[in-house]
């Protein structure tokens, strides 16, 4: 912890991924951080919260965890507006619930320099719901987006983040994956803007009222459009003179066909072509978006075909296809056809994939007696940890009803693993807060008996509008609130109702509010009473509520 | 002076819990202490809540990828021996393969008898050592959480891979909280002891 805050520029340490981009975030001075958790983007806020509750309070810095990603952004949004230098971090489907504030912000552009990270999944190793590729949202919302591949990288970065946001006026996008968020590497330290520490943070922002600016409404709608289209076409050519778009070897060479990749991907491109002992032509491409068109069509026209190396969806494939009309009708684009597009990519397959495209032979040793392997091999799922609260909630509700008669709703957090044996209590799963409005739809239509779970942050974050949706349209389910008064599966952080200093709000007042009747506080070791009110309100001809309340094993009391 | 190896690539296996990612920071500190660039990959989140945990370390000259490729492990430190199989996808006849006698049950198959897994194992590689770390570690300590510890000092006694025992005694100094520093410290010291 200390260690990030070292201002001793050059000196390398090693980073996590996401503590690197904290540290070129502090090296650029930024003033307010805001953040929902979510893997793999948790440790970006949980960084900031360490430093914010270390004795080392640092002057003009101001950190929250929102209470969703859609609000994170809006508070940036304001802090921006009001000149500060702004950084807000989410996974990726965080992108998905802020979007509703992204477009409109890209439009009226930033005051203070601001800079958005978004981490993918691919592989949906912890975002299980779907496999998001967020470099789509530069399609829609237009917004600049940076794909680092390390964590030296991230860190530099967001330091280009910033400064394409000051001298452009628009919010950046920094694009990450797992593989880069949770890679370690030896970074090298620059100055600390941030050095001296205070006991009060101060902050200083203005906001001076300049409706043009800062109103989105028809007419003045459309000409912001066009003023960012314009800005887009500035950013592009400052794209084109990047250094983070890189050309690695020598275009001379040119006659084998080159490579054009991004990400991490680059990563695995450089080892294949030392495995192979090959020297093809690679273009690095730090921007997404917008892509440096001239440089890319100077290096297509080198070859008679390129492979694209990217993990998800063929977006760089596509665009090379297109910039390939102009330049170079005959080329060959490769990459879909060699490559998987569902999973992140293994070093091996882009080894492969190389391999083909240049007629190379590639063997792995072993790799057939794998194939044999895998069937023997016992799967270890997760599972809720010895003593968790909700073995007790799972308990009760095993008791109380025929589990294969009730349909049960499931929602993000540590329950989710209700759907794995030995539970098995999970009979649809989607997005943050779903549980509810879904439960209601079923309700509505069907005149089957169902259980919801939600978590208490999970509450918080989008499943308050639901709940007033079922009472306000009246269906029945039961929904249970797993209050373990943290958010447990991003690493334990303070939410609405259980913040780090007592007397949070509290989710009992809350659901009373929204006009429910029936609603019980119960601490799950009571099995009895747990088992006879969900008996009870199963059976209610309105929608009943039980707050489950018991702390996670794992925080401290 | 020792001679720098030029890449070394090493996977460790277990499962939540057992302190991998620990293991991985003290490795790569100790592998910056002797001048080498060094790439680590880990995954966080709900999966590894008693899931099977695979973390990857890479040091030498200049790392670029952080993933181990498939077949290029030096050394598979195992911690738990069913979740050693799956680590067959890195390695290669060269492999060294240190494993920790020691069984976390799935709740879906029974565990592969220590034998069975001995004889998969070799089906990839020769250079393969059992080790009853967790119980030793258990007798003498009454925990086995520092199996891990245990195991990494004797790879680094038993030269199975090339970063110096003080080297990777340093790294703890920097990465273990002093609540459980003379914990690690003493079991780090405990291989010496007996070879």
């Amino acid at each position: 912890m200390k260690e990030i805050l070292l201002n001793k520029p050059g000196k390398k340490i090693i980073l996590l991924g996401n503590e690197a981009i904290v540290r070129g975030a502090l090296e650029e001075g930024v003033n307010f951080v805001s953040t929902y958790p979510g893997t793999p983007a948790s440790e970006i806020g949980d960084t900031f919260h360490k430093i914010q509750n270390s004795k080392l309070k640092i002057k003009n810095l101001y950190f929250e965890y929102s209470t969703n990603e859609k609000v994170a952004l809006e508070a940036g949004i304001g802090a921006s507006f009001s000149g500060l230098k702004t950084l807000v971090a989410m996974k990726d489907f965080g992108l998905n619930v802020c979007l509703d504030a992204l477009g409109p912000f890209v439009y009226t552009g930033t005051k203070g320099p601001t800079v958005i990270v978004v981490a993918d999944d691919p592989s949906c190793h912890s975002s299980a719901q779907w496999e998001e590729n967020s470099r789509a949202i530069a399609c829609l919302a237009h917004i600049p987006v940076l794909e680092p591949s390390d964590p030296q990288e991230y860190k530099d970065f967001v330091k280009l983040g910033f400064q394409i946001s000051d001298n452009f006026k628009i919010p950046v996008l920094i694009r990450i994956t797992t593989r880069v968020a949770h890679q370690r590497m030896p970074v090298k330290l620059g100055k600390l803007l941030l050095s001296r520490y205070s006991k009060i943070a101060k902050l200083g922002g203005k906001f001076i009222k300049e409706p043009k600016r800062f109103v989105t409404m028809p007419p003045r709608v459309l000409e912001m459009k066009k003023e960012l289209l314009e800005k887009i076409e500035k950013i592009k050519e400052f794209s084109e003179k990047s250094k983070v778009n890189l050309l690695v070897g020598k275009l001379s060479r040119a006659g084998n066909g080159g490579i054009i990749t991004s990400g991490i991907s680059y990563l695995y491109v450089i080892e294949a072509l030392k495995e192979l002992n090959l020297n093809l032509p690679v273009l690095k491409l730090g921007f997404f978006y917008p892509l440096p068109e001239k440089k890319i069509k100077n290096f297509i026209k080198k070859f008679k075909k390129v492979l694209v190396v990217e993990e998800l969806e063929p977006l760089l494939e596509k665009e090379t296809e297109r910039l390939a009309k102009d330049v170079s009708p005959k080329l060959q684009v490769f990459g879909k056809n060699l490559l998987p597009e569902v999973g992140e990519l293994k070093p091996a397959e882009v080894t492969s994939a190389v391999a083909k495209f240049a007629n190379k032979k590639f063997r792995i040793e072993n790799s057939l007696k794998i194939e044999n392997l895998k069937l023997k091999i016992p799967k270890r799922s997760p599972r809720l940890c010895p003593g968790c609260p909700y073995w007790f909630v799972f308990s009760a509700v095993k008791k109380a009803v025929n589990t294969k008669k009730v349909i049960f709703g499931g929602d993000i957090g540590c329950y989710m693993l209700f759907g794995l044996p030995p539970l098995n209590i999970q009979d649809y799963l989607s997005c943050m807060g779903s549980s509810v409005g879904i439960a209601h739809g079923i309700k509505k239509v069907t005149g089957q008996k169902l259980i919801t779970f939600i978590g208490d942050s999970t509450f918080f974050h989008a499943g308050i509008p639901a709940l007033i949706n079922t009472v306000y349209n009246k269906s029945n389910p039961l929904i249970i609130i797993l209050d373990n008064r943290t958010t447990a599966m991003t690493g334990h952080q303070p939410h609405p109702g259980a913040p780090t200093v007592p007397d949070g709000i509290k989710i009992e007042e809350i659901v009373r509010a929204c006009g429910v009747k029936y609603l019980k506080v119960i601490d799950p070791i009571n099995q009895k009473e747990f088992v006879n009110t969900v008996k009870e309100f199963l059976n209610k001809k309105e929608v009943s509520v039980i707050i489950a309340r018991r702390p996670c094993i794992w925080i401290k009391k | 002076m020792d001679k720098k190896v030029k890449q070394f690539n090493m996977l460790i296996v277990g499962t939540g819990g057992q302190g991998l990612i620990t293991l991985l920071q003290i490795l790569a500190e100790a592998a910056l202490f002797e001048g080498y660039d060094v790439k680590t990959s880990e995954l966080h989140g709900l999966s590894q809540r008693g899931g099977s945990v695979e973390v990857h370390l890479r040091f030498g000259k200049k790392i670029f990828s952080p993933l181990i490729p498939q077949g290029k492990a030096d050394l598979i430190l195992g911690l738990e021996m069913q979740e050693c199989l799956k680590a067959c996808y890195y390695a290669n006849s060269k492999t060294e393969f240190l494993v920790n006698k020691h069984i976390v049950p799935v709740l879906s198959k029974n565990p592969l008898p220590e034998k069975e897994v001995l004889k998969i194992l070799q089906r990839f590689s020769r250079r393969i050592e059992m080790v009853p770390a967790a119980e030793i570690c258990q007798k003498q300590f009454r925990t086995n959480v520092v199996a891990g510890i245990y195991l990494l000092s004797l790879a680094s006694l038993k030269k199975l891979m090339p970063l110096k025992p003080t080297s990777i005694l340093k790294a703890i100094k920097k990465i273990i909280p002093e609540k459980y520093l003379e914990l690690n410290l003493r079991t780090f010291k405990l291989t010496k002891s007996l070879i």
